[in-house]
């Protein structure tokens, strides 16, 4: 059962049942018609699935914010948008295939689409360094996101990363610093930007290219802080605690949602984004292009000045009376 | 024996706060030369009463803490940084009686109700009990560094590692406002390991919140000196930290994204001499200048006299 989550067995099994039945009944030498048998595993799938995903940890939401078969970036570049014309290059250094980016139409729109791209195999997965980016990555996002600064394009960020790559060359580029001049001059673009977290929402590198003006999330994508697996090593000195930091961090889309920290979920099918794309890839593009539509019926000072009180409000604390100490 | 002429000290007394006026530091520079003959002490250290003097980690030196003190914890011998308060830090910076604490009494909240190991709340009562003079891990207010007023943001690494939660991230943006609003040169001492976990997304936020806030300062035309100082990581190194201006460490200083036992298990490599070190990173062109702390107050000030001077 290669690429199927502990949680989605039942479902899965029953499927297979129902496919055999639905396959066989013509070598079946008596003529017996399976009608019912195959009405009553389909009754009993949605109910599974109901069971199953009506409910799920914030564990269960991680699971299948990885899972192997969930849409990626170039996924819903193709699905929800059309004539995609990718652009490399940070300039300076190389080309970093764990962020991708280019001209794109959305609808009748025309837009600038950049998103982290996992690798589906091992080999796409070396060329896209498993989706974590280089300084380049994010140096590469930067150029894309100023040149339609310049040309009045909006942006649209598709997020899904374990986090940026802690590397040696990583380190010896300055991938923090990146990452901070990213966060420092979205803050200054003039054009509508529309962030949506498709997957994993790993730390500063989800952030690097998440400074918008709408922050979206999937249903099952979490976005955090640090990854529930570092949360556990460090707090309760064991990664296989990763469920319990799960929980605590509060990282799935309701939580954030209720938090404040994310403008809205877009939802996915009963199963999970994997188990209809197609449908996934259109309810992401109808929250995009109405996003789109209300932020460019805004002036660029509205829309400038919306996205710093959006961010600088952001955080909670009690003021209380202590006597500063002068020195 | 050397060591009972010296009384010990009055308990309550002693941790990393030192007296308010700033120490001088001619005095401090030349203190080495008073410092008393240690000859066969090392023999005899287990006899020492304790929290008297200091071994240092580098040279293995005794150093007497008073004099450590002076020197602004910077080994007299081998120039080794020490870990430093963030008020003893001002207190050596700016003109005496000249800084203004802004939001002294700003405190952190459990908003995610984060239970660990440990609970957050009982971490935070932890550590504002083992400090009187730190409610949080920065301190902010506007001083005067030589004759410039400037807007100063000072972190402590002994408040739970300097982590970045909201408060530090608030206390941060608002001097940075005060600083953009008031035509001020802004300098921010960065001591941290990162975001502050407990308060879960809230904390990354802060790293967004600061640098949008000094997206503004820069559009002013308003200088921003980053001083990293032992260690500066994570999400404040990805932060405001990285954005400088300057961009100014103390030697030595460990600086960088991801912390070097997760880098090793990464990709499997040994890393390279001095990796992620204020010196590594000069090299390969991130750092304006390595600045020992002694001399920090003297070239700030040169500096923001450069930086300011078309004002």
């Amino acid at each position: 059962m290669k690429n199927v989550l502990d949680f989605e067995k039942p479902i899965y099994e029953l499927q297979i049942k129902l496919d055999e039945l639905k396959s066989h009944p013509e070598k079946h030498s008596i003529g017996i018609e399976f009608e019912e048998e195959i009405a009553l595993i389909q009754r009993k799938i949605e109910e599974t699935r109901k069971q199953i995903f009506t409910d799920l940890t914030p564990w269960q939401r991680v699971q299948l914010a990885r899972h192997p078969k969930r849409p990626f970036a170039l996924d819903y570049i193709k699905d929800a948008f059309t004539d995609f014309h990718e652009l490399h290059g940070d300039r300076r250094f190389a080309d970093d295939r764990a962020i991708v980016g280019g001209f794109a139409m959305i609808g009748q729109q025309r837009v600038m689409v950049i998103g982290t791209q996992k690798g589906r195999d091992t080999k796409e997965n070396i060329l896209r360094n498993f989706g974590s980016a280089h300084p380049e990555g994010y140096r590469k996002a930067l150029r894309l996101m100023q040149m339609a600064d310049k040309f009045g394009l909006p942006i649209v960020t598709l997020i899904d990363t374990a986090g940026a790559y802690p590397g040696i060359g990583a380190e010896e580029r300055h991938i923090a610093e990146a990452i901070a001049v990213n966060l420092r001059e979205m803050t200054l673009l003039e054009v509508p930007i529309v962030a949506v977290v498709i997957g994993e929402g790993g730390s500063g590198g989800a952030l690097g290219i998440g400074v918008a003006d709408r922050v979206l999330i999937m249903e099952n994508a979490y976005y955090s802080v640090i990854s529930p697996e570092g949360c556990a090593a460090i707090l309760w000195k064991d990664r296989t605690a990763a469920p319990k930091a799960a929980e605590a961090l509060r990282i799935t889309a309701p939580d954030l949602l209720e938090l404040g920290l994310v403008d809205g979920i877009i939802a996915e099918p009963l199963g999970g984004a994997h188990t209809d794309t197609q449908a996934t890839a259109a309810a992401l593009k109808d929250r995009i292009l109405k996003e789109i539509e209300t932020l460019s019926a805004l002036s660029a000072e509205q829309r400038l000045k919306g996205r710093y009180d959006k961010f600088r409000a952001f955080g909670h604390f009690e003021e209380t009376a202590a006597t500063p100490v002068s020195a | 024996m050397a060591t009972s002429q010296f009384t010990k000290k009055i308990p309550g007394t002693d941790g990393p706060e030192p007296a308010l006026t700033p120490p001088d530091l001619d005095a401090a520079a030349t203190a080495f030369l008073k410092k008393p003959k240690l000859g066969s002490g090392k023999t005899r250290k287990r006899d020492m009463p304790e929290g008297l003097w200091t071994k240092c980690p580098k040279c293995s030196e005794l150093v007497f803490d008073k004099e450590l003190d002076e020197n602004l914890k910077v080994c007299p011998k081998c120039q080794h940084h020490f870990p430093i308060g963030a008020r003893e830090r001002i207190n050596a910076l700016v003109e005496t009686c000249s800084f203004e604490e802004i939001d002294a009494g700003m405190l952190s909240v459990d908003i995610l109700k984060f239970t660990g190991v440990a609970s957050y709340a009982s971490k935070l009562e932890t550590y504002r009990k083992k400090s009187t003079q730190l409610k949080d891990a920065v301190i902010t207010g506007i001083g005067k560094i030589g004759p410039h007023r400037a807007a100063l943001g000072v972190m402590d690494f002994a408040f739970l590692g300097g982590s970045m939660g909201s408060v530090v991230g608030e206390k941060l943006t608002r001097l940075i406002e005060k600083a953009t609003e008031a035509g001020l040169p802004l300098v921010i001492i960065s001591t941290s390991g990162g975001a502050r976990m407990y308060e879960g997304m809230f904390s990354l936020m802060q790293m967004a919140k600061t640098c949008a806030a000094l997206a503004y300062h820069a559009r002013a035309k308003l200088p921003y000196i980053s001083v990293l100082t032992h260690p500066t990581t994570a999400g404040v190194m990805a932060s405001y930290a990285s954005v400088g201006d300057l961009i100014i460490a103390e030697p030595k200083a460990m600086i960088g994204f991801a912390g070097p036992r997760v880098i090793k298990d990464t990709t499997q490599a040994e890393l390279p001499p001095g990796f992620q070190t204020a010196e590594f990173l000069t090299d390969r062109g991130l750092i304006d200048a390595i600045v020992p702390r002694l001399e920090m107050k003297e070239k700030l000030t040169d500096y923001i006299s450069y930086m300011m001077a078309g004002k």
